[in-house]
């Protein structure tokens, strides 16, 4: 890339020099300051017993055990809807439909409105359908399955541009050796695209975990122990919502809560930003024999 | 065309799922409107503007639906957020592609990526503990539409930010190194080059952002106040459309649940209005 940060007179020059220097170190210093602030008031509330204790008095005492059960439930069905169902949306548009064709442009449409659509109307659809129209009622199933709608979007645009990264000459080549599409796509594509797809499968996490007004009025805010996946269950969010809110003196351990999401959410970050990488670099040194033995 | 029984098989199932991927936007708009139909029948669009009042239960002669402080606040909001994270995205942009040492570029991405992970309840929560104080101290009751500007405009700036790094990413070099050769100042690259080549993406940033501002709706609970009322400064308490449903949803019944979803589908439309003019301008090249 070029350089601009050479030398150059002129006020006019020296004042956009400021104004971008300005922003670039702003968003550092803001995420330095949320960053830094929940680390600061949260960290004295984590131990082992505030993660594996009952909240007691409304969540200002206690831990969170339940309330982080419930969210891995709630994740859980989410991820196991939505990864299917987005594996399926993305080798279809990418391998089988035709390329601009009428239906491969509206469900590509479609997903680009749905990506945009705001999580508290996915909480008054979750709501109307999953809670009502299915009598699943306030529930980790309604939760979940909402979530997998809002999820969606993301992991099949991520596992498309993976399948995109594949070379084009890995399907002419295995159309040639006489290899069914289907092999293809599961013997190769797939492998191929997959970090593609985890990357998908994180930012859907990502979507997920972060997600509150969604969860609202569909998996509802009981703090017990869910017994099974028809049972309400609050999410991390949604504890951090309503200790922030609604409960008088519950800050700390709003702070305590949020604290273990952001951890969450970064150590899922790391752990694929290098399963990714890792993936990658043994993808590209397979393509390398493959281009050392043909020449 | 499928000489194997499987390869049809695959097809067909990932035929049929992506349609029901495709269909799950249907099912929501369906279902805004069939709940929200009750209130559309009795009351009709215009009251929403019209009557003086929010307090949507009871019959319908003598509920008031009144939307309009509220659509104001979300307005307003939107708005100012965007004006607040616009500028300091697209200069964060530049930052990150021209400005900033090696080093700091590489990493840059990755922290704003962050910032853009942090769920909305923590800005809420850190705008709530951290920011209204601040404002109170100035102005109280600190929980005001000023705040909620603030929050939303930190919340949507990583949005603008990578979508536009993404733009100049994509610029030819070719381009810069022209201007360059003809003995532009860096200064005149960015503004008469590098600017003007970007405008669609920047656009589709822009967009996109205030997508999720209008949307956003736990941060702005959190910090705005809820008080229904149009501002008469930056410091009054507002409610926007958002918080309303998200406030009203737990104990809303009949007339009054169906208003709520109205306000949602309201929301919808606005929205898929915005993703689809910011789609288009992706699709337009830029030219200089």
């Amino acid at each position: 890339m070029f350089d601009f940060s050479s030398n150059h007179a002129g006020t006019n020059h020296r004042l956009w020099t400021f104004f971008v220097w300005t922003s670039g170190i702003l968003v550092f210093a803001i995420f330095g300051l949320i960053a830094g602030d929940v680390v600061w008031r949260g960290i004295g509330q984590i131990n082992l017993t505030f993660l594996t204790d009952s909240p007691t008095r409304s969540g200002r005492a206690g831990g969170i055990f339940p309330i982080l059960i419930s969210t891995l439930g709630i994740l859980g069905l989410c991820l196991g809807t939505a990864i299917p169902l987005s594996l399926a949306t993305a080798i279809y548009l990418h391998e089988f439909s035709r390329k601009n064709g009428a239906s491969a442009r509206l469900i590509d449409r479609s997903l680009d409105v749905l990506a945009g659509v705001p999580s508290i109307v996915f909480g008054l659809f979750g709501n109307a359908f999953f809670a009502v129209t299915l009598e699943l009622g306030f529930s980790l199933l309604s939760g979940g399955l909402t979530l997998a709608c809002m999820a969606l979007p993301l992991m099949i645009r991520s596992t498309q541009q993976g399948l995109r990264a594949v070379p084009d000459s890995f399907r002419l080549t295995a159309a040639s050796l006489g290899l069914s599409r289907t092999s293809t796509i599961f013997r190769i594509l797939l492998p191929a695209a997959l970090p593609g797809i985890l990357t998908g499968i994180i930012l859907g996490i990502g979507r997920a975990l972060a997600e509150t007004a969604a969860l609202l009025f569909t998996s509802g805010y009981v703090t017990r122990m869910p017994e099974s996946l028809f049972d309400s269950g609050r999410t991390l969010s949604i504890h951090i919502y309503d200790l922030a809110m609604n409960v008088p003196g519950g800050e700390s351990n709003a702070y305590g809560t949020a604290l273990v999401l952001m951890i969450l959410i970064v150590a899922i970050n790391v752990t694929a930003g290098l399963l990714a990488r890792m993936l990658l670099g043994r993808h590209i040194r397979l393509s390398f024999h493959q281009t050392r033995s043909l020449s | 065309m499928f000489p194997s029984k499987s390869d049809f098989l695959l097809r067909l199932t990932t035929c049929l799922l992506s349609w029901v991927s495709a269909l799950i936007l249907v099912l929501i708009v369906w279902f805004l409107f069939v709940e929200s139909e009750l209130v559309w029948r009795e009351v009709g669009v215009l009251r929403f503007l019209t009557d003086d009042r929010w307090s949507p239960s009871g019959d319908f002669s003598s509920a008031q639906f009144g939307l309009f402080p509220m659509i104001v606040a979300s307005l307003l909001l939107a708005v100012g957020s965007i004006l607040l994270a616009a500028p300091i995205g697209v200069g964060a942009a530049l930052f990150a592609a021209y400005y900033a040492p090696r080093g700091v570029r590489q990493i840059f991405p990755r922290i704003v990526e962050l910032l853009g992970g942090i769920p909305s309840v923590v800005y809420g929560l850190w705008g709530l503990v951290v920011l209204v104080p601040l404002i109170s101290a100035y102005h109280p009751p600190g929980t005001s539409l000023l705040a909620g500007i603030v929050v939303v405009a930190i919340m949507i700036l990583p949005t603008v930010a990578l979508l536009t790094l993404s733009t100049f990413q994509q610029l030819p070099t070719s381009l810069i190194h022209s201007a360059a050769a003809l003995g532009i100042a860096p200064t005149g690259i960015v503004r008469s080059v590098i600017l003007p080549a970007s405008r669609s993406g920047i656009m589709t940033a822009v967009l996109l952002a205030v997508t999720r501002a209008v949307g956003e709706t736990m941060a702005v609970l959190m910090v705005c106040g809820n008080v229904i009322q149009a501002p008469s400064s930056p410091f009054s308490p507002v409610r926007t459309l958002t918080a309303n449903i998200a406030l009203e949803m737990a104990y809303a019944m009949q007339s009054h649940r169906s208003a709520l979803f109205a306000t949602g589908l309201a929301l919808m439309l606005v929205v898929t209005l915005l993703v689809l003019i910011a789609e288009q301008q992706r699709g337009k090249a830029g030219h200089v």
